[in-house]
């Protein structure tokens, strides 16, 4: 990160002088905060050091107390509005022209750690430079969008003349900002020679068709299958031409252009931050994708960390459900201490659990228990589950402190004189 | 009585038994298949040898020598003819065999990976084990090694030709320890050849009873049929080796043999045929008394029965304290409390014994006692006519088990039990009649109604239980919740509109009726805000309101009913600005806004500032006085409440015809392919966005019209803008049009070939045919539109039942991955493994119960009230007053509503387009 040289400031560092008198170890958000807040004030410095004790006290008071199972509480607090959540898988969120997968399906993804969403997205965001300028950033979705060979051009068989026919549409040509000769680089580079032959037909211009034949000596995998059937090596050939790509990065169906504000933003269908960073006038600072695994992958574990905070709490607030955000960070932060995503759930932190009892009692008993027994494994049944099931107290909460009162018993003889005791009814 | 644990355990070792280990512990070896003789004794060395423990009173075991209750069981054994595989580690011994040499038993150079699958309960295995191309040769002895496949489920063969579970074993055996460890076993606990059995522990009787019929006929546990098939074969096979039977035929019991021990084990297993009960019902073995919710893990172990619990229906009683819970006298009789008897309080327990369980009334419930347990241990049921007698045995070191009285602790709640709030604990109050009564305001954590709804009750019963209830689950101690930090138990429904009622536009009272109105309240009646006219002293309806509410309260928020006017606080002319000084309501109407759990602004603020038992104190208060003001002047509504007069039906019927015609020239267009094509949308996509959005604008303009003739004077809208129930969509519904019906969020579209109904023509894209009801609630539906509104409806009832199972599972695996954390004395949140997870808890160590909204600390809030009114509390970026942020937001209000509309069979919006929701032009949002 770049060094800032701004005026030196004292107020945070007196914040956090006069809150440690009192005991508070402020963290940095709220001291900026109050910072921010105090200096607009003119107040003198004794009513700064009251508000600021007035503030560390309060902290200290809302502060978690040792031994709360904050897990639980965390799960229950993510897992009981579940119920109030939409099924719908699609919605329109933010883009109108966009199909995102939202609520309770999205929640379950981001929990599960898939690697792929099932409804991926980028928000790709432009240079300065050029962000206000329709063109350019048209430019750059294009660079974006992948196009396919059917995507500027009508593939056709012709089964008496053994061919196929690819004729490129000069209007989709100039909508895509392709040439012929992309057209004929991107056949020749992905159509292997031994097998088909890539001729030009008849005609003239930038519409002029391509023949595709079957190459004379190919040498099939089943021979002679092919030789008996050579529409089906056609068929073959023209699925191939399908799938060629002429342009764009990998993985990106769709990107469309929104104006926000003072700029133009491009949503794309599909995800590849690392092919999207790498194309030029990207603003990679603020260029983003809802999968999180990509990332992970291109930013590491605490960006992906970051994302799956983000992503969850987007995902809830939309169904204008309130949930807490320090949750959605344990949560995250479970998924993530490995230094991998790994899921909730009995292929991630749930199978990997170091008591067998525990592992057993969430899922696939047997082969937990079976595996135990020829590894010899030893549950110190340190856990809650564990000792649930042996019927021994918890070690969260209230059981984890170890603290047994031996009060002085005085004999029983000398009390018995003793006036009785109200009713229990009083 | 024990107090405290006297012994803890503190690991479990897992362990593999060898077959010396099965003899040793084996009290009997079985022999024969039977089980009871004719005259119903147990036969002996059969599966209920008397060896194996004793079920049946009368009978001792002749193991120990203990009875029914003393003997705990003792396990036999069955000695295999031929050695068998054990089914769980087919795949362990593959991996074992592949890994070492076929001839002298050395770990081979590349042996398949430590980490097998066998943690995976998929049949495909997940990591490929490489298999090795080039032959392999054991570098010890040079043996060349052959490729071993796993015939599932317990076949194993060597290029083809089957290796017997004998050989196998031998194999096995060969391996040297130090090589099994290589393998990431550990031999200490589990030899490999272990893992083919050559004797079957039997388990003792108490594992698989018998059960006796009404009719006599003796039933036996699948367990014991299981075995009883493994003795026969067993016995078969034995003969026939024996006699020197051809192989083929020995073979095949071998195999038989293999195949009931495979099923004894676990009956699910893939690739054979689960053994099955005469009656055709698949058998319940081993595995499957363990696996799944209703096996021994989750069902027994992780979730117990208990006794001193208490199930009933559930009804209201607003004048309990919303930390009470009324439990009808019945229910007190039968749940008990342990008294100690002490010195102290000999005299008084020695009293309630010899009441005996049912004292008279006096005149209401009086306390008895069913149980007395004397020092020795020894329990004595406590009857009427014994009473007097055991009272006498009452001394010091007894334990009285007295019946339940005002005031004692209780856990209290519903299911399903989704979060904390679902089980609080309650003071008892005993009352006539049957039900479990409890205040109103303690429905939504326990998401109750009282529409037959049941509760669990459960009395604690050792003092360190019953003061951890109170100090940590009393219900006043989770009026915020955790999830959001605001508060979640506060009033609902008639409170919101009682509160409404007192309030807006401050009506006045006559002594009279203020008397009423806090008759239910224990506070004095103030002196009279002044005299009117006809010199009558009068009261104001704020002036009461502020009676329940703390002195040192200062608070200013936007009402429930504010409507974007931007008059000054104090002089709003719709009275939508609440304006609390020092406890006193300046201004204001009090409604959802103040009071409504989720978001009651002043609910939070006492609960925040004056603490859990002042919050306890104005709910208490403030739903006493809800019930007489509301019962001043009831309120109700009807289906006459949505009557519009004649001129603006007329005007919204045109405005939906209009809409009507609109779509039809969309139609045309897109016919005549002349419709503009959205980006990215194909042409069909681009009409029906269109189509969507026009007829949303139609049912909310029709909406809008009838909304013009529905005014606060209207109890309907009254219980609307207070946000006491319902919303103004639904009125409009009512009084304008209900509006598209949808399926998964498109217009109707399936039945018939090409269009919905037969009353349409094909290919119809017009808004009647496609699902459009341009009725109303009120006027009724037509025979179609009330079809296309089941299709909706019916969808939403799907939708509901898929989700609850669906977040359900989410939820359990949320619970599973986080169970084991815990906050340090460091701050840290660390697992029980002492694994950090995060440094400091949220990063700032708040608890989001004790959090402002999410805010670790109101800091506009402590400036305010240290630097006093000389600075302007900031306000935030929306303009709003912090205290008025509704901490939940207003959709999930309405969901919960809907969700309560549906429980209760009401009609209720299907998914409506309206153009809020979505349309190219509000995208941005």
């Amino acid at each position: 990160m770049p060094v800032e040289k701004r005026p030196r400031d004292e107020l945070p560092a007196r914040i956090r002088e006069v809150a440690r008198e009192q005991g508070a170890e402020l963290p940095p958000l709220l001291v900026g905060e109050l910072g921010r807040k105090l200096k607009g004030l003119k107040i003198s410095p004794a009513e700064t050091t009251k508000v600021i004790r007035e503030v560390a006290t309060r902290y200290r008071r809302a502060e978690v107390d040792a031994h709360e199972s904050v897990g639980i509480i965390a799960a229950q607090s993510i897992g009981e509005p579940g119920t109030q959540m939409t099924l719908r898988t699609f919605h329109y969120a933010g883009v109108a022209e966009m199909n995102v997968t939202l609520g309770l399906p999205r929640l379950i993804e981001l929990v599960d750690a898939r690697r792929i969403p099932s409804t991926p997205m980028m928000t790709v965001y432009v240079e300065k430079k050029t962000r206000a300028d329709r063109e350019a950033v048209e430019k750059i979705a294009l660079q974006i969008e992948v196009t396919n060979v059917p995507d500027i051009a009508s593939i056709g068989t012709v089964v008496e003349d053994l061919k196929v026919i690819v004729s490129p549409q000069v209007e989709l040509m100039q909508a895509r900002g392709v040439k012929r000769a992309d057209l004929e680089r991107a056949l020749a580079e992905n159509i292997d020679p031994k097998q088909f032959l890539v001729k030009d037909a008849s005609g003239s211009g930038e519409s002029r068709p391509f023949e595709i034949h079957i190459a004379e000596a190919a040498p099939s995998k089943k021979t002679e299958e092919a030789e008996e059937r050579p529409f089906k090596r056609l068929l073959e050939a023209s699925e191939e031409a399908k799938a060629i790509r002429i342009k764009g990065t990998s993985g990106i169906k769709r990107a469309l252009i929104k104006k926000e504000k003072e700029e133009y933003v491009i949503y794309t269908e599909g995800s590849n931050l690392e092919g999207v960073l790498d194309i030029a006038g990207v603003d990679a600072g603020r260029t983003t994708t809802n999968s999180v695994f990509e990332i992970y992958k291109v930013y590491g574990i605490e960006a992906a960390r970051a994302a799956l905070v983000l992503e969850a709490s987007r995902t809830l607030s939309e169904q204008g459900l309130g949930v807490d955000i320090r949750h959605l960070m344990l949560v995250a932060d479970v998924m993530t201490n490995e230094g991998d995503i790994r899921a909730i759930g009995r292929h991630g932190i749930s199978g990997k659990k170091s008591s067998v009892l525990a592992r057993a009692a969430f899922e696939i008993t047997a082969a937990h228990l079976l595996r135990a027994a020829i590894t010899g494994e030893v549950d110190e049944l340190k856990g809650v589950a564990e000792n649930i099931i042996v019927g021994q107290p918890i070690t969260l909460g209230t059981g984890a402190v170890n603290l047994v009162y031996r009060p002085s018993v005085a004999p029983l003889t000398t009390v018995a004189e003793a006036t009785p005791p109200p009713s229990p009814e009083a | 009585m024990t107090q405290g644990l006297s012994k803890k355990i503190k690991s479990l070792q897992f362990a593999f038994l060898s077959p010396d280990e099965v003899r040793r512990m084996s009290g009997v070896k079985i022999i024969t298949a039977d089980t009871y003789d004719d005259d119903g004794y147990p036969i002996e060395m059969g599966l209920m040898d008397l060896h194996l423990g004793v079920i049946e009173p009368n009978l001792r075991c002749r193991t120990c020598g203990g009875r029914v209750n003393e003997c705990p069981g003792h396990f036999g054994i069955i000695e295999l003819a031929m050695p068998v595989i054990h089914v769980g580690y087919a795949k362990e011994i593959k991996r074992l065999l592949q890994g070492t040499c076929r001839a002298c038993g050395r770990i081979l150079p590349d042996a398949p990976s430590s980490r097998s699958e066998a943690a995976s309960d998929s049949d495909e295995p997940t990591v490929r084990t490489r298999e090795p191309k080039e032959e392999r040769v054991c570098p010890h002895c040079h043996e060349v090694q052959q490729k071993i496949i796993l015939d599932k489920p317990t076949t194993f063969r060597e290029n083809g030709h089957k290796i017997t579970p004998k050989e196998v074993r031998a194999r096995l055996e060969r391996i040297p320890d130090d090589d099994v460890r290589a393998m990431a076993l550990n031999p200490k606990f589990g030899r490999p050849e272990w893992m083919v059995l050559v004797v079957l522990p039997v388990p003792p009787v108490q594992v698989r009873p018998s059960i006796t019929l009404e009719s006599g006929e003796r039933s036996e546990d699948d367990l014991t049929h299981k075995l009883v098939d493994v003795l026969r074969i067993n016995q078969r096979l034995r003969e026939n080796r024996d006699m020197g039977a051809p192989q083929l035929v020995v073979e095949d019991l071998w195999e038989l043999l293999q195949y009931h021990v495979t099923t004894y084990f676990d009956n699910q297993t893939s690739g054979i045929p689960p053994a099955r009960h005469r009656s055709g019902r698949p058998l319940k073995t081993l595995s499957q008394r363990l696996k799944g919710k209703d096996g021994r893990f989750r069902s027994n172990l992780s979730g117990k029965r208990v006794n001193f619990s208490a199930r009933t229906v559930i009804s209201p009683d607003p004048l309990l304290s919303i930390n009470e819970v009324g439990i009808p006298a019945e229910v007190a009789r039968a749940l008990t409390v342990p008294l100690a008897v002490t010195p102290h309080n000999q005299e008084v327990a020695k009293e309630l014994v010899r009441r005996g369980p049912t004292p008279p009334a006096n005149p209401g419930y009086v306390c008895g006692v069913n149980y007395l347990i004397r020092e020795d241990g020894q329990r004595i049921k406590v009857m009427e006519k014994n009473a007097e007698a055991c009272g006498e045995l009452v001394q010091p070191g007894c334990v009285v088990e007295r019946q339940l009285l005002d005031g004692d602790i209780v856990l209290f709640n519903r299911q399903p039990s989704l979060h904390r709030m679902s089980m609080m604990a309650h003071f008892v109050r005993i009352l006539p009649h049957k039900t479990f009564r409890f205040n109103l305001c303690d429905c939504p954590p326990y998401n109750a109604d009282f529409d037959g709804d049941e509760m669990n009750l459960h009395v604690l019963q050792s003092q360190e239980a019953r003061a951890e209830a109170k100090v940590l689950m009393k219900v006043e101690e989770h009026i915020l919740s955790p999830r959001y930090g605001g508060p979640i138990i506060g009033m609902l429904h008639d409170h919101i509109t009682a509160a409404f009622l007192l309030t807006y536009q401050n009506p006045s009272f006559r002594r009279a009726q203020v008397t009423y109105l806090l008759s239910k309240l224990r506070i004095p009646i103030p002196p009279p805000a002044g005299t009117d006219r006809d010199g009558q002293e009068y009261w104001l309806g704020k002036q009461l309101f502020s009676l329940v509410i703390p002195k040192d309260l200062t608070i200013e928020f936007r009402s429930n009913i504010w409507n974007r006017c931007d008059c000054s606080p104090m002089s709003c002319t719709h009275d939508a600005f609440v304006v609390i000084d020092k406890g006193i309501l300046k201004a204001g109407t009090i409604d959802a806004k103040a009071i409504a759990f989720g978001k009651g602004a002043i609910l939070d603020a006492i609960a925040r500032n004056n603490g859990p038992a002042r919050a306890r104190q104005f709910l208490d208060e403030m739903s006493r006085l809800a019930i007489t003001a509301i019962g001043l002047n009831g309120l109700s509504t009807g289906i006459d409440d949505e009557d519009v007069p004649e001129n603006a039906r007329k005007e919204i019927s045109k405005a939906l015809s209009e809409a009507r015609l609109k779509v039809n020239e969309l139609v045309e267009q897109y016919r005549k392919g002349k419709l503009e094509q959205m980006a990215g949308r194909s042409l069909e996509e681009t009409l029906e966005v269109q189509v969507r959005r026009e007829l949303g604008q139609a049912r909310d303009t029709a909406g809008d019209i009838a909304g013009r003739y529905l005014g606060l004077e209207n109890p309907a809208v009254i219980l609307a803008k207070s946000g006491a129930r319902g919303s103004m969509l639904n009125l409009t519904q009512m009084a304008g049009a209900v509006g598209q019906q949808s399926v998964r969020g498109e217009r109707l579209l399936r039945g018939y070939y090409n269009r919905t109904l037969p009353h349409f023509e094909r290919g119809d894209l017009g808004a009647d045919a496609r699902g459009f009801v341009s009725s109303n609630y009120k006027q009724g539906l037509r025979p179609t539109e009330y079809f296309f509104h089941s299709m909706g409806g019916r969808e939403g009832l799907v939708d509901t039942a898929v989700r609850t199972s669906r977040s359900g599972y989410m939820q359990r695996r949320l619970i599973n991955a986080l169970e084991d954390l815990n906050v340090a004395e460091d701050e840290t949140v660390r697992n029980t493994a002492g694994t950090i997870i995060e440094y400091r808890y949220g990063e700032d160590g708040i608890d989001p119960s004790r959090s402002f909204q999410g805010a670790a600390v109101p800091l506009d809030e402590i400036l305010s009230t240290v630097l006093g009114r000389r600075v302007k509390p900031n306000v935030d970026s929306k303009g709003e007053p912090i205290a008025g942020a509704p901490p939940v937001g207003e959709e999930e209000l309405d969901l919960l509503a809907e969700a309560q509309l549906e429980e209760e069979g009401e009609e209720e919006e299907t998914e409506e387009f309206g153009a809020s929701e979505e349309g190219p032009d509000l995208g941005g949002e």
